[in-house]
């Protein structure tokens, strides 16, 4: 079954300002182009918790599952 | 899926869910209520419109104030002098009373809750000194912030999450509550509620209402609260004709990244970090030569202000200052603040370690909300009693007033509040459930319909303003005539101004009509709230003609006959707002404590 863009969307709102401006950013600038694979891996990512999520963002923490990497380099350009 | 038949099958067949208790938000506040009232065995469902843990209680970073004395000698009558103070003595003395009684039970609870507290080499809870916190009144600082490295309100909303699925409370995650249920004679009866993953709309009748749905600082364009924040509840409870009060004050942070709102902590200038002027000047040494940079928020934040009013903004626009640690070595940078400096380089494309970081003052923390007793018990002014309970409802947190801040908040005793009145609200709300005086009173046949009739208008509204830019215009009209300093004329056109914004807001447009996850929805609903928050804030400073706390005006300004600008013969009164008509009521503040085991602290003019 697709995944729900909407609900994916949905869990871009975080409890920091921080993360909330980065995810508006890439939901502007890159969601819409994310395939179905894309898509999933993004959503899992997004089960993280703020902090570490957050540091994986900022790079104080190295993203160490393989599945989040991409999204994890292109949140750090936004 | 056709929309109009969805709307058809909705209004004819609107779901109802029954329970002792419904509290809305699962921040530090609805979840200390939820777990009090699950433990005690009442059927508690929490709604919730992101995961508990993605509550912005999370951002909290300082700790959590609490008389312990165990770091340095400490005395409750000395927390609860720093904080009638610090609220410019409009906070009310019997509330703050029983606050700061109760800080070391809920600090204990949380600790044996398995909250990781930093430690005493003894193994107490370490405590740490905080700004506006004092021993023996204000001599001296005191060590009274209990904190978790620099993530207490993370550990702690953790904490209580874990405890409350021990409880087995009932969770109803990405729901958002859209309005509150009352009765002809008052009665809270529960919220309507939309499920974000279907669209549909349920009724929650309850025995009890408890909103703990946090603050609204998303009304201003520059702000450090994160995108949740809209202050559901204050707009539920407004619209619903309960008043709102003192809305006016709203704490301003001095250090949110210009443009982005991210917060720069004090940390920053505590290590050594300067604000400096278009013309590179140290400004703080003319405004507070003692304490310069590191005065508190309130001064720096004006400060700062008045920096750029008087032409001394830096950027191409003047508009913001600058906080200088180029002078720091590298090596500490990357030490002691690398949070910082990441912060900056994304946020303001700047690398502090090689030019200053642009920051502005940002709203930071709302100091009114829905207005409460000390036990939690939502009160009106009703049949000549000002202080009436609302039979069913309950609220806590930032959106609630008990009044601990008064007209300016001490840091750390956020997280003091939302843990001492989550509690106490359930506590009543347990106590209100035994005695029987909370009974599941008949719902109202139109009990749902003013909500669908408001997503109604969303289906069908064909022309009229888009959300974004109507949010856009309230922020900008908030954040020009009701910031950090305020005039008199630019307050009144400020009036004007919010309620034209406010008349927009009712023909917002949607273009995707879609009911599942639908979050232009969403935005259009949230902004409904912000708009009730934006007005009552508006139009409680431009009347109150006086400096006090956090809101400060130019025409009040500090004489031998009004020190601080501040007019205790007039205005020491809380401010009440009624959306139905934008009235405003006033009611003396409490200045006898809740027993006698203490005086109250006498008025003084507030300097530190």
């Amino acid at each position: 079954m697709a995944v729900e863009r909407g609900r994916v969307r949905w869990q871009c709102r975080r409890s920091m300002l921080e993360l909330d401006l980065v995810l508006e950013r890439f939901l502007a600038t890159e969601f819409d182009a994310l395939s179905e694979e894309q898509l999933a891996d993004f959503e899992d990512l997004l089960r993280c918790d703020d902090y570490d999520l957050w540091a994986m963002v900022n790079g104080s923490k190295p993203c160490e599952v393989e599945r989040w990497q991409e999204t994890i380099a292109r949140l750090r350009q936004c | 899926m056709g929309h109009t038949d969805s709307l058809e099958a909705l209004s004819v067949n609107v779901a109802k869910r029954t329970f002792d208790a419904v509290i809305v938000g699962a921040g530090g506040a609805g979840l200390r209520a939820a777990l009090q009232l699950s433990e005690a065995g009442l059927k508690t469902a929490v709604l919730t419109k992101v995961f508990p843990t993605r509550s912005h209680t999370v951002a909290a970073q300082g700790g959590v104030a609490a008389s312990l004395g165990n770091s340095t000698e400490d005395h409750w009558h000395w927390h609860m002098y720093d904080t009638v103070k610090g609220s410019d003595w409009l906070g009310d003395q019997d509330s703050i009373e029983f606050m700061v009684r109760k800080a070391n039970e809920v600090v204990i609870e949380l600790e044996h809750y398995g909250m990781p507290f930093d430690r005493t080499d003894a193994g107490k809870i370490y405590q740490r000194p905080f700004g506006g916190h004092s021993m023996n009144y204000g001599k001296a600082p005191v060590m009274r912030s209990c904190a978790a490295a620099d993530r207490t309100g993370h550990a702690m909303l953790h904490a209580l999450y874990q405890r409350n699925v021990r409880a087995h409370t009932q969770f109803f995650v990405e729901w958002m509550a859209l309005d509150l249920i009352r009765d002809a004679a008052g009665n809270v009866l529960g919220v309507t509620a939309l499920e974000l993953e279907t669209g549909e709309v349920s009724i929650f009748h309850a025995k009890a209402t408890v909103f703990a749905t946090g603050g609204a600082g998303r009304i201003f364009y520059s702000s450090t609260n994160a995108f949740t924040n809209t202050g559901d509840g204050l707009g539920m409870a407004a619209r619903a004709g309960i008043p709102l009060e003192d809305m006016e004050f709203w704490q301003f942070h001095p250090t949110g990244v210009a443009g982005a709102g991210v917060l720069i902590t004090e940390g920053v200038r505590g290590e050594g970090g300067i604000l400096r002027n278009s013309g590179g000047e140290r400004f703080m040494e003319r405004y507070a030569p003692n304490l310069k940079d590191l005065a508190s928020r309130d001064v720096v934040s004006r400060s700062m202000v008045t920096e750029i009013n008087e032409g001394r903004g830096c950027g191409p626009h003047k508009d913001h200052l600058l906080l200088d640690i180029t002078h720091l070595s590298p090596e500490v940078i990357m030490k002691r603040l690398p949070g910082i400096r990441e912060i900056s380089i994304r946020f303001a494309g700047v690398d502090p370690i090689k030019a200053p970081i642009p920051v502005v003052p940002t709203a930071h923390y709302q100091m009114g909300g829905i207005p409460t007793n000390f036990h939690g018990q939502v009160i009106v002014p009703k049949d000549g009693n000002l202080r009436t309970p609302v039979p069913g409802f309950y609220a806590a947190g930032e959106c609630g007033c008990a009044s601990v801040h008064g007209a300016n908040r001490l840091g750390t005793n956020s997280l003091l509040d939302l843990l001492v009145f989550g509690k106490s609200a359930g506590e009543s709300v347990v106590a209100d459930f035994k005695s029987g005086d909370l009974s599941l009173k008949p719902l109202p046949a139109d009990a749902a319909e003013f909500s669908l009739a408001r997503l109604a208008r969303l289906e069908s509204q064909q022309e009229g303003y888009a959300v974004a830019d109507t949010r856009l215009a309230m922020q900008r009209v908030m954040q020009k005539h009701a910031g950090v300093f305020r005039f008199n004329d630019l307050l009144k056109e400020g009036v004007a101004a919010i309620l034209k914004v406010a008349e927009a807001a009712k023909s917002t447009i949607i273009n995707d009509k879609s009911r599942v996850w639908n979050t232009a929805r969403q935005d259009a609903l949230e902004l409904d709230n912000q708009i009730e928050v934006a007005k009552a804030t508006m139009i409680s400073a431009e009347a109150r003609k006086e400096s006090r706390g956090a809101h400060v005006r130019d025409d009040a300004p500090d004489t031998p006959e009004h020190p601080n600008g501040r007019d205790d013969q007039n205005w020491l009164k809380h401010t009440l707002w009624y959306s139905a008509d934008n009235h405003l009521e006033y009611k003396p503040v409490q200045l006898k404590p809740m027993s006698d085991d203490v005086e109250p602290i006498a008025l003084a003019k507030r300097t530190y």
